[in-house]
């Protein structure tokens, strides 16, 4: 199998896509320059050209809006923002219209739109640069929500996304663009709504999205070393998130550590632990423990870059006290 | 050598700019050697547009800005020990080691913030403009941002808004005619930000964003209107950046005309020109050339002081979130 890596596997999925689908077009601002997408777009317009593949103003919201509007007549847009936190200037598109359009109008139009953000962490670039905001989009009713952990996924779910016919927020992760995995040719989809067992255990669930599902790979690891087993869920879609897989590696364990890298209040894995206590709760032999971030925007200086950020060693440290 | 109030005024000026330039290829040598991390934004080749704009106004005055605005704080009276700290990650920065280059705050000097977010802060301004006007105050409030800046609604709403409720608020668009890799001419048909202006009804005013005399000049009357109540005002300050988006480097790769549009650019050094200027109006070059040794000497200063602050504390980490009840 070829290796690819997360951010070759993004670009492949994107080039696939434009090859194959001429409804398919991407726009967002550092498209034409790896400067913030990395290699993830890498001279898609040389290939494509610079009118299905084209970089835009400083315009967050119109062009968001534009993507929705050629979207609900019929074209596959793919928008990019270069950063989560850009991308929250283009609220009220994706909120309030793409998600609502659906159900607004009986069903009769619909908004099959890919929007993509990046999620940054750490570099000391601080609090409106770094932040991880799936939840408060995972909160809308008639979005989807996707976070690949792997090269593999992120191909399989931009495609899926994109032939979705509903808005999609596909988001990926700074820190996994260099991680490398099997990456198949073709056009394949990784279904929206299923998570996946990277490993299979008896002793804990961890629950795991995005980069955290990565840091859970090595977090699993350690444990195993020290005789513990765990069953690790890669999430892959934040919503609907795979309740099924969820509750029956639950109900085989019966203790569960979720790991989201986005702050803890009101979040994914506040989520996760409510729908488990509230449907499975008598499968449970220990209180669910939560590793995110903590409560506090990101900050620059490095040592407090390093206290903010969760990774494997949280993991580890959470699992050995569900244990306890 | 005595000089009169008008060639002190321009030996000020220029000592600002001296400031911003020496300071900020400072800060490229310190990224380059890997001591500074932070992403930094410089502004060489734009400091006539801060320190004109900043010499027009008083301190009770705000000024907004941008992911680019060591300049806006250092003409606004910031201290350099706390800008350098903080871009160090230091406990003494400006921003407690929150913050980094791109968030910049000096209270005591009417800059309450400046922010990456692009656009972001020319709303503020205008809050700022309104608190002025509501408690009869004189201030005026002052947001740069850049040509790209002018592609987010923000712009528009907020020029709408400060002309209808003529607000004392000046915009200053630094257009260096770039926004990361893209040259303006790739993001509008058309090079007229300053016809924004006419559209909500202020009036809206083209400057060498290179010849801080000009900006100062305009500033002022800008500000002197905006004091007297007569409303907001646009100024293009039309300009370039000498070095790439973000860093030291010179990003020549960034489009075919980087090279020739430095060429075209660099001769029109504002500080060249301003020292120029001023040696044409008799001050002397001994006296010019001794501001250079003097900034090296508060950088130098600066750095140490930045250098030998302590980290933040990893159990501080929560501090700041929220703040002090204020009835
Ligand atoms: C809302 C938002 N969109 C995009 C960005 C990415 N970005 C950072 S700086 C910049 C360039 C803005 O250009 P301009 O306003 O002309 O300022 P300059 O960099 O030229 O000083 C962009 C697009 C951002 N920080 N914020
Ligand atoms: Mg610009």
């Amino acid at each position: 199998m070829r290796q690819f890596t997360y951010a070759q596997a993004i670009r492949e999925a994107h080039a696939e896509l434009l090859r194959h689908d001429p409804r398919v077009f991407v726009c967002g601002q550092g498209v034409w320059n790896p400067w913030y997408a990395g290699k993830s777009l890498l001279d898609l317009d040389k290939e494509f050209g610079r009118e299905r593949v084209f970089d835009c103003p400083v315009s967050e919201n119109a062009t968001t809006g534009a993507a929705i509007g050629a979207a609900i007549v019929g074209m596959r847009p793919i928008v990019f923002h270069a950063r989560m936190d850009f991308m929250l200037l283009a609220v009220d598109p994706i909120v309030n219209q793409a998600a609502n359009w659906s159900y607004l109008f009986g069903g009769q139009v619909s908004v099959p739109v890919v929007i993509r953000s990046v999620i940054n962490r750490g570099g000391e670039q601080g609090a409106q640069h770094s932040q991880a905001l799936q939840a408060l989009f995972a909160h809308v009713p008639g979005l989807k929500v996707v976070m690949p952990a792997t090269p593999y996924d992120a191909k399989g779910l931009l495609v899926a996304a994109v032939r979705d016919g509903n808005p999609v927020l596909y988001l990926d992760d700074r820190w996994l663009y260099d991680s490398e995995g099997d990456v198949p040719e073709g056009l394949y989809e990784v279904p929206i709504g299923s998570g996946v067992i990277r490993r299979s255990g008896k002793k804990v669930t961890v629950v795991a999205t995005s980069y955290m599902a990565a840091e859970a790979v090595k977090a699993a690891e350690t444990l195993a070393q020290r005789g513990i087993d765990v069953e690790l869920i890669d999430l892959r879609t934040i919503k609907p998130w795979d309740r099924d897989l969820v509750y029956s590696s639950v109900g085989k364990t019966g203790r569960l550590v979720i790991a989201d890298a986005a702050w803890m209040s009101g979040g994914i894995a506040a989520d996760i632990a409510a729908a488990v206590a509230g449907d499975i709760f008598h499968a449970l032999k220990a209180p669910i423990v939560r590793v995110c971030l903590p409560d506090v925007p990101a900050p620059t200086s490095a040592v407090l870059e390093q206290a903010y950020y969760v990774g494997a060693k949280d993991i580890v440290a959470s699992v050995e006290k569900v244990l306890l | 050598m005595q000089v009169g109030g008008a060639a002190a005024a321009g030996r000020s000026l220029l000592r600002i700019m001296l400031l911003i330039r020496l300071v900020e290829e400072r800060i490229g040598e310190l990224v380059s050697a890997g001591e500074i991390k932070t992403p930094c934004h410089l502004s060489i080749g734009q400091e006539a547009i801060a320190a004109g704009v900043c010499a027009a106004l008083s301190r009770q005055d705000t000024v907004w800005g941008g992911h680019r605005s060591h300049g806006h704080y250092l003409a606004k009276g910031g201290d350099l020990p706390e800008m350098m700290a903080e871009v160090f990650g230091r406990v003494t920065g400006c921003s407690k080691g929150r913050g980094g280059s791109m968030h910049l705050v000096a209270p005591a000097q009417g800059l309450y913030g400046t922010v990456p977010l692009v656009g972001a802060t020319i709303p503020l301004a205008v809050g700022a403009g309104l608190a002025s006007k509501l408690r009869h105050e004189p201030h005026v409030a002052v947001a740069f941002f850049g040509d790209g800046a002018t592609e987010e609604g923000h712009f528009h709403e907020s020029l709408n808004l400060a002309a209808l409720y003529r607000l004392p608020v000046l915009f200053v668009c630094e257009n260096n005619f770039y926004s990361t890799h893209m040259p303006l001419s790739a993001r509008r048909l058309k090079d007229n930000i300053v016809q924004a202006a006419d559209a909500a009804g202020m009036p809206g005013i083209r400057l060498d964003g290179n010849d801080a005399l000009a900006v100062r000049d305009g500033a002022t009357q800008a500000v002197a209107q905006a004091r007297a109540g007569a409303g907001p005002c646009l100024l293009e300050c039309r300009t370039y950046r000498w070095r790439g988006h973000v860093g030291p480097a010179w990003d020549l790769e960034v489009g075919e005309r980087r090279r020739s549009e430095l060429d075209e650019w660099m001769p029109k050094d504002p500080i060249l020109r301003l020292r120029r200027r001023l040696i044409e109006e008799g001050l002397s070059v001994e006296d010019l050339d001794a501001l250079e040794p003097a900034v090296r000497g508060e950088i130098e200063a600066a750095v140490t002081f930045a250098r030998e602050s302590p980290l933040p504390d990893d159990s501080d980490l929560f501090r700041h979130v929220y703040a002090p009840r204020r009835t």
